[in-house]
């Protein structure tokens, strides 16, 4: 007899032969938090900005929003240790997208922190980190996938879902394909790279309810995978929602109507 | 005043024929070597008469091939200032490109050396590093922008005397119907990063003259490679040196060589390359 699981969809219940991954243990605690806007201490100062968009992507799913220039894009690992795998693109040409190598090399740091600046294939910045509760955040981990899946833990994953796909799925439904999938970030994934070069992916450093808060500096088309992998400790092994709320600055203040 | 003009007569049609003929015999520091057995420089160990590529990219310069599945192709440093920026792409299916994410985990190990698969995004071993006498490479930095040439020379004109590395992908790239969408991060030859405990990128520079990298094809590739300093480079001037690539037939990696089993991760890597081959009649 194959293996069924029960899952309930709006007001349906529904039984599957599907080998969909594991969604998060009952008893898992989660903290949705709130916007982390300019940088500033937890829940604080979101009253300044205008929330004009808030929303949850499920464990294992993909999700994607275009930001304007000046947005500001909260990211909650609303159950701790959730990777977010994330692509960002100029939303008006997305000829031009992140490059891990040209935010690395500017910055000359492996790691993403405050302050780090996402840079385009053309040099450009994209996003700026404005707000991190993590020590550092991984861009050079890459994206699970099917494929990839096979080599790391064997031919008996190739059947499990993955970052890729989340990947191709969302990106088709702003035209874009494989060809454009390059190499990505990983919020809230820990990947050290040791003296000889050794490098994997470890037990993560964050925690319910930590954010990464990122400023878009053009009109940009975000992309991202909340992480469906179940064979690596990038999720603690317990798929978890992500948070995602878009801030604007407050149009007016004091300074403007003095 | 004299001028190149004065060396040259051209002042009919048959005369500018046999004046442009002539030229045929020179030579220049930077040259492909047609047919590629009458290479200069033929690497030790190898027959001139294998030989399927030899060429002296210039500073500055770039180049790119279709190779077959197996084939040896060997990168040579001369000067010890050369940066070979590689992208590869499965030649039958260049949605298939090389992956540097997947580079560097899959074998849990951030620098390239021999034994190092070059791995595409869809679980494949592209090609394997066979032989390296520099250990000085980078898959962290990827190559440089207009922009950043720009910030670092002043001008990244694909004419002028500091072209960026980008600008020279898109052109290798757009000569086999590929664009700027095309590119994904690439990985450096000859010039090393490090990466310190804080995550810091420190330049490490060059192994010195006369080092060379050995890659065999693991699948048809499309290799573009491009020869410019390297993104953390830290002079100021543009002292990128020539760049020496061959190429000949050979085996990929197969079951019994050693190579094949050495680690659990690459052998897998080389079993889908090996059934995709197969599948495709290769």
């Amino acid at each position: 007899m194959t293996a069924t699981t029960t899952h309930t969809i709006g007001d349906r219940v529904i039984e599957t032969t599907v080998p969909v991954g594991a969604h998060y243990a009952e008893g898992t605690i989660l903290d949705p938090n709130g916007p982390l806007a300019s940088g500033a201490d937890a829940h604080a100062d979101a009253d300044a900005d205008a929330v004009v968009l808030d929303e949850t992507v499920a464990p294992l799913a993909p999700w994607s929003a275009r930001l304007l220039a000046g947005q500001t894009l909260t990211i909650v690992d609303v159950g701790g240790n959730q990777s977010a795998d994330f692509l960002v693109y100029n939303a008006q040409d997305t000829l031009e997208r992140y490059s891990t190598p040209d935010t690395l090399a500017w910055q000359q740091n492996a790691y993403l922190r405050q302050g780090s600046i996402l840079r385009s294939n053309l040099g450009r910045p994209l996003m700026t980190v404005t707000g991190n509760e993590i020590d550092r955040q991984d861009t050079i981990g890459g994206a699970c996938s099917k494929e990839s899946n096979t080599l790391r833990y064997g031919f008996h994953t190739e059947h499990q879902h993955g970052c890729r796909e989340n990947f191709l799925a969302e990106a088709a439904r702003h035209g874009l394909g494989a060809r454009d999938l390059v190499s990505n970030i990983n919020w809230f994934m820990n990947v050290p790279v040791e003296a000889d070069g050794t490098l994997g992916i470890v037990d993560g450093m964050s925690a319910p309810g930590k954010r990464v808060a990122l400023r878009a500096e053009m009109d940009v088309l975000v992309i991202v995978s909340n992480c469906p992998q179940m064979n690596n400790p990038c999720n603690d092994f317990n798929c978890t929602p992500l948070r995602m709320i878009v801030t604007s600055p407050a149009l007016a203040t004091k300074e403007n109507h003095a | 005043m004299t001028s190149i003009a004065d060396d040259h007569q051209t002042d009919s049609v048959l005369a500018a024929r046999a004046d442009a003929r002539a030229q045929a015999v020179r030579t220049a520091d930077y040259m492909p070597y047609r047919p590629a057995s009458t290479s200069p420089v033929v690497p030790d160990g190898v027959d001139r008469n294998s030989l399927v590529w030899a060429e002296t990219v210039a500073p500055g310069g770039y180049t790119h091939r279709v190779i077959a599945r197996g084939t040896r192709l060997r990168l040579d440093d001369p000067t010890g200032s050369a940066c070979a920026h590689v992208i590869l792409y499965n030649a039958l299916e260049t949605n298939e490109r090389l992956n540097v994410a997947d580079t560097i985990k899959i074998p849990w190990q951030a620098y390239l050396g021999t034994g190092h698969p070059l791995l595409s995004g869809d679980g494949r071993a592209l090609a394997t590093i066979t032989a390296d006498t520099s250990g000085r490479h980078d898959t962290f930095c990827g190559t440089s922008t207009d922009e950043s040439a720009t910030a670092r020379y002043g001008s990244a004109a694909p004419e002028g005397p500091s072209p960026s590395g980008r600008s020279r992908f898109l052109l290798a790239a757009a000569k086999h119907g590929l664009s700027g969408r095309d590119l994904p991060p690439s990985v450096s030859f000859f010039q090393g990063v490090h990466v310190e405990a804080d995550g810091g990128l420190t330049f490490t520079g060059s192994a010195g003259e006369g080092t060379h990298v050995e890659l065999v094809a693991e699948l048809p590739l499309l290799v573009l490679i491009v020869n410019v300093p390297h993104p953390l480079d830290p002079s100021n001037d543009y002292l990128v040196g020539p760049l020496r690539v061959h190429a000949w037939p050979g085996a990929p990696t197969l079951p019994g060589d050693p190579q094949f089993t050495a680690t659990p991760e690459v052998n897998r890597a080389y079993l889908n390359s090996i059934d995709y081959a197969e599948a495709r009649g290769l």
